[in-house]
This record gives C-alpha cells, sequence and structure tokens, in this order.
C-alpha cells in the first residue's frame, strides 16, 4: 500500500527529577514512503525508540507535526487507532505481549477486532503465520505459551502482520536470536519486502543492516546524522566513528578484496547458507563478491 | 571450585509431557578460570545457569559450588554469596529507586554493618563509573548504565563466581565493549579476581575466554579452547552456531 510518513521538525523531552529536562529529539525531520528496508541506528539514548513510538502517536511531540499520508496525526479529525492497523510496531521482546489460549487466537486478536469476516480472519491468520516460517497444521491449536522463544517472538510477529499494515517497525528484533534465528528473521523482512510491505528496523546489528537494509538512519543525540544507502555509511569511517559502530568484519572481507567466496562455491549445507548471506551482502552494497 | 555431575533438568508439561532441558551434564569449573558458554536458542544454556545458584534444582545430578550442595535449603543464602548472576534485561533485577540503594541491597539484606556498606557502596560507584548518578532513579538510565548497575550491585557483595546470561546482547556497540572489559578487569583484577560464566551469543565475545563450552540439546556437546572449538566449523553450523568469519574463511 502506498503511505507517506512525515516528521517535520519533531521536538521531544523527557522530564527527569526535579524537573530537569532532557532533550530526546531535536527538530527532527524525516520522509518515509517508499515500500523499502530502512535500518535506524545509533548509540543507546540517541532516541530511536523515542523515534519509532512517534510514528504511532504512541507518544506526542513537544513541537513539529508528524504526518500519515499528509494529514497530521494529532489533528482533531485523525484516528490515532485507524492509524495503528496501518502502522504495525513490534517492539522488543514482543513475545511479552502474548496472552492468548491459543496461537490461532492470538494472530487472530487484531483482525477480529476490525470485525473482519470469519474466513478472511482465518485467511489473514493463515498468511502471517507463513510468512513468519510457522506451519499452520502444527502450531494453530498450541499454546503460545509453550512455544520455544523463537517460536514465541515469531508468533508475536504475526499477530502484528495479520493486520497487513502498510509499514512493520521493529524495535531490535534480532536481540538474543541466535545465527538461526537471525537468518529466520532476515526471510521474514524479504517475504514482506516482496509483498510491498514497508520495513523500518532498530537495531545494533550492523552485519543485519549490510544485508537487508536498503536505507540507514543514523540517530545521535536525537538529530540525523546521516541518512542514505548503507554502502556510503561503511566506507566512511569518520561517519562510523562518529555513529559508534564498527564495520562488520564480512563488510571487511569484501572491501579488502580477498574475495572470500573463491574456491567455497561448490561447499555444502551450513556454508552455503554463509555464502548466500555474503553474497546478499556484497549485492546490496555494491561491493565485489566474485569467485 | 564449581563441581556438576550428571546434572538433569526437566519442565514437566500439564503434569504429563516432560520435557528434558539438561541431560547428564557432568563438569568441573575450577577457581580463576573464564568460561564462555555458546549453543542454539533452547540449547540449556539459561537453565544452566540457573542450576549454579539453585534458582533452579537438579531433577538428578548434584551442583557443588566450593563443596555446598544446591539441593540444601540451609545452604542457598552461602551459595548466593559465592555466585552472582547477572541476567540479559537489567529492567528484570534492578529493584531500587536510585542508583545508591540498588547498590546497597544486597548488602542490606546480608546484614553488612552502616559505615562498611557506606564504603563498599562508594567503592562500586567508582568502579563502574557511576559516580555521577548515584540518587538518580534506575530507570533514567541508558541500557549500558542499567547493566553497569546491575554488575555493580552484584559485585558489592563480593561473589568469588560470576555467571552472566547474554548480558550485552541488548546493548549498543560501544556498552557492549565497556561492560566486556569491565568483566575482563573483575577476572584478572588483584584483589578478588572473580571466576566469570559468560553466556554470549556474540562468538567475538567467547574468544576472550580461557575456555569454551558448546551447549547442544542439553548436553556439552564441545569444552575446550575457544580457538579450538571455533576450528570445528562444519559441526557447529550443523547445529546453527555461527563461528567468527575468519575460522569459516580458513
Amino acid at each position: 500500500m502506498d503511505f507517506t510518513l512525515e516528521l517535520k521538525q519533531v521536538t521531544f523531552k523527557y522530564t527527569g527529577i526535579g524537573g530537569s529536562e532532557h532533550s530526546v529529539l531535536d527538530h527532527l525531520n524525516l520522509r518515509f514512503d517508499q515500500q523499502e528496508c530502512t535500518a535506524i541506528i545509533g548509540p543507546s539514548g540517541s532516541g530511536k525508540t523515542t523515534l519509532i513510538q512517534h510514528f504511532t502517536g504512541l507518544l506526542k511531540p513537544i513541537s513539529g507535526q508528524v504526518l500519515f499520508n499528509g494529514r497530521d496525526i494529532w489533528g482533531k479529525q485523525f484516528s490515532r487507532k485507524d492509524l495503528r492497523r496501518h502502522i504495525g510496531l513490534v517492539f522488543q521482546f514482543p513475545e511479552a505481549q502474548l496472552f492468548e489460549e491459543t496461537v490461532f487466537k492470538d494472530i487472530a486478536f487484531a483482525p477480529q477486532k476490525q470485525e473482519l469476516p470469519a474466513e478472511q480472519v482465518t485467511g489473514r491468520v493463515k498468511e502471517a503465520m507463513a510468512a513468519v516460517g510457522l506451519e499452520y497444521t502444527v502450531f494453530a491449536e498450541r499454546s503460545p505459551f509453550k512455544l520455544s522463544e523463537g517460536e514465541k517472538r515469531r508468533t508475536a510477529i504475526a499477530g502484528v502482520l495479520a493486520m497487513e499494515p502498510a509499514l512493520v517497525v521493529f524495535d531490535e528484533p534480532t536481540a538474543g536470536l541466535d545465527a538461526d534465528g537471525i537468518h529466520r528473521f532476515s526471510m521474514i523482512v524479504d517475504t514482506l519486502v516482496q509483498k510491498k510491505t514497508a520495513v523500518i528496523f532498530i537495531t545494533h546489528n550492523m552485519e543485519f543492516v549490510a544485508q537487508v537494509a536498503r536505507r540507514v538512519i543514523v540517530l545521535k543525540k536525537g538529530q540525523v546524522l546521516f541518512d542514505g544507502k548503507p554502502c556510503d555509511l561503511f566506507t566512511n569511517p569518520s561517519l562510523i566513528e562518529q555513529a559508534e559502530v564498527q564495520i562488520p568484519p564480512v563488510v571487511h572481507y569484501l572491501s579488502s578484496g580477498k574475495s572470500p567466496l573463491a574456491g567455497n562455491i561448490n561447499a555444502h549445507n551450513g556454508r552455503q547458507k554463509i555464502w548466500r548471506r555474503i553474497e546478499k551482502i556484497a549485492r546490496n552494497l555494491n561491493l565485489e563478491a566474485s569467485e | 571450585m564449581i563441581q556438576i555431575e550428571n546434572l538433569s533438568f526437566t519442565y514437566s508439561d500439564e503434569g504429563t509431557v516432560s520435557r528434558t532441558i539438561l541431560d547428564n551434564v557432568s563438569l568441573t569449573i575450577k577457581p580463576g578460570e573464564a568460561v564462555a558458554i555458546m549453543g542454539p536458542n533452547g540449547s540449556g544454556k539459561t537453565t544452566f545457569a540457573r542450576c549454579l545458584n539453585g534458582l533452579l534444582l537438579p531433577a538428578s545430578g548434584t551442583v557443588l559450588i566450593d563443596g555446598l550442595d544446591t539441593r540444601d535449603q540451609a545452604q542457598l543464602p552461602e551459595i548466593r554469596r559465592k555466585i552472582g548472576m547477572v541476567f540479559q534485561n537489567p529492567d528484570n533485577q534492578i529493584v531500587s529507586a536510585t542508583v545508591e540503594r540498588e547498590i546497597a541491597f544486597g548488602l542490606e539484606n546480608l546484614g553488612v554493618p552502616c559505615a562498611e556498606m557506606h564504603e563498599i557502596v562508594d567503592n562500586m560507584l567508582t568502579e563502574f563509573n557511576l559516580q555521577h548518578y548515584r540518587l538518580h532513579a534506575p530507570h533514567y538510565l541508558s541500557g549500558g548504565e542499567k547493566q553497569r548497575l546491575a554488575l555493580a550491585a552484584v559485585m558489592a557483595m563480593r561473589p568469588r563466581y560470576l555467571a552472566l546470561d547474554e548480558p550485552t546482547s541488548l546493548l549498543d556497540p560501544k556498552s557492549r565493549a565497556d561492560i566486556l572489559h569491565i568483566i575482563k578487569q573483575l577476572h584478572c583484577r588483584q584483589n578478588h579476581p572473580v571466576t566469570t560464566l559468560l553466556i554470549t551469543q556474540f562468538p567475538d565475545e567467547a574468544l576472550h575466554a580461557d575456555r569454551l563450552l558448546v551447549f547442544h540439546n542439553g548436553r556439552i556437546l564441545m569444552d575446550d579452547a575457544p580457538a579450538r572449538v571455533f576450528s570445528r566449523v562444519d559441526e557447529l553450523l550443523a547445529i546453527g552456531l555461527e563461528p567468527p568469519l575468519e575460522f569459516v574463511l580458513k
């Protein structure tokens, strides 16, 4: 679905003990209008989570505007309840929000609230489960509390996808996941991008940024330090230093011209997954990964 | 010394089905070691850590901390004094209204005299670089600062052993480096060096340990120097773990 989300001069402050004010977002301007995959990075306290809470009106800016499809989300006529159907927010550790008796009921909760016909609800649940890699016949009737941690997280994500939002925003989706879990999450992102759903995610995982992000926004002290392509971030050492991140080893290998794929193209099983990922990173960053 | 013999742990599901989380694990950890623990999600790492201080009790087998058995209720306070725990999310661990009180919390429970308590709290604030936050509410700290506070509160009780369950997984790269540096310092320092057990998903963090344990399906699959474990690339990939890239490319 086409949409535009614009932040104009957005400023937000928290009030601390004794009324001391702490500025978190400082006259921030951003625009999202493509069905693309955007990473938001930056040191702790740079305003990342506060920023995404402004997208759906969970926080109200002290000054400035948030516009969805050109309309001020804090305007009198605007329904923020509807907005939350179009923008799905997946918080850190979303599995903590599971509450229903079965996986099906948990994922169906939001579409049922929209009063869709039963078969449409089932269709949405099936599609959302497929997108996160949970087989319907195996998981639908199970209790979400008896799943593995990774399965719980995917159930929670499916609950957001079942609303069929135009934009899904994830806060630290790969935190605490093992290599397989991160791989699975990258497949969820691929599926969303294919379905023309826009994805924005906050992360500290730079390899993941190199792998899936088409656009990177670096926040620092509540301002946009950089907004552009990941290849332009990873080839700019002074920017990397200001962003307080490190270039992932795989990007070093790719840019050193050592050609890590050489001789490995016939590798088996586990290794092949790694080469495919390296190839993907190379493509995304426009770096050579020739054999 | 931590001595674990034939430790098994099962969760029961509605009283009928039981799931084995730890399966006959035996292991000795000597004082002074820096041990890293890796394994796929669900391999039993966290359950293992929780068995160390008696948060969970073995279904069978024994866990001895300096000879004290975790199944002996009377020994639990002493065991928990010996082995400090730091979890992934400091929000689940921090209980007090101010930074200073959080550090004093464990000491109060141990009945440490007031003057000594003040001295320890001051030392901890300095050692963990939290002196500017003494009277701050913990929820105003950043993630990295909160994790430093959780560590300070645990270290105030001078444990011999420190078990850390993915303490950096929520932190930004700089805070992650800070916490790792602190853990290394605690292990190497002259006064009260600590034996550390670091559970992690980051292979680069495990590289710094003396010894790396790889858990899989509730068993210890590998137990060796990190570089030697990471050289077994295909075996690790087969269970869904990835060694650092340099080992994969060798």
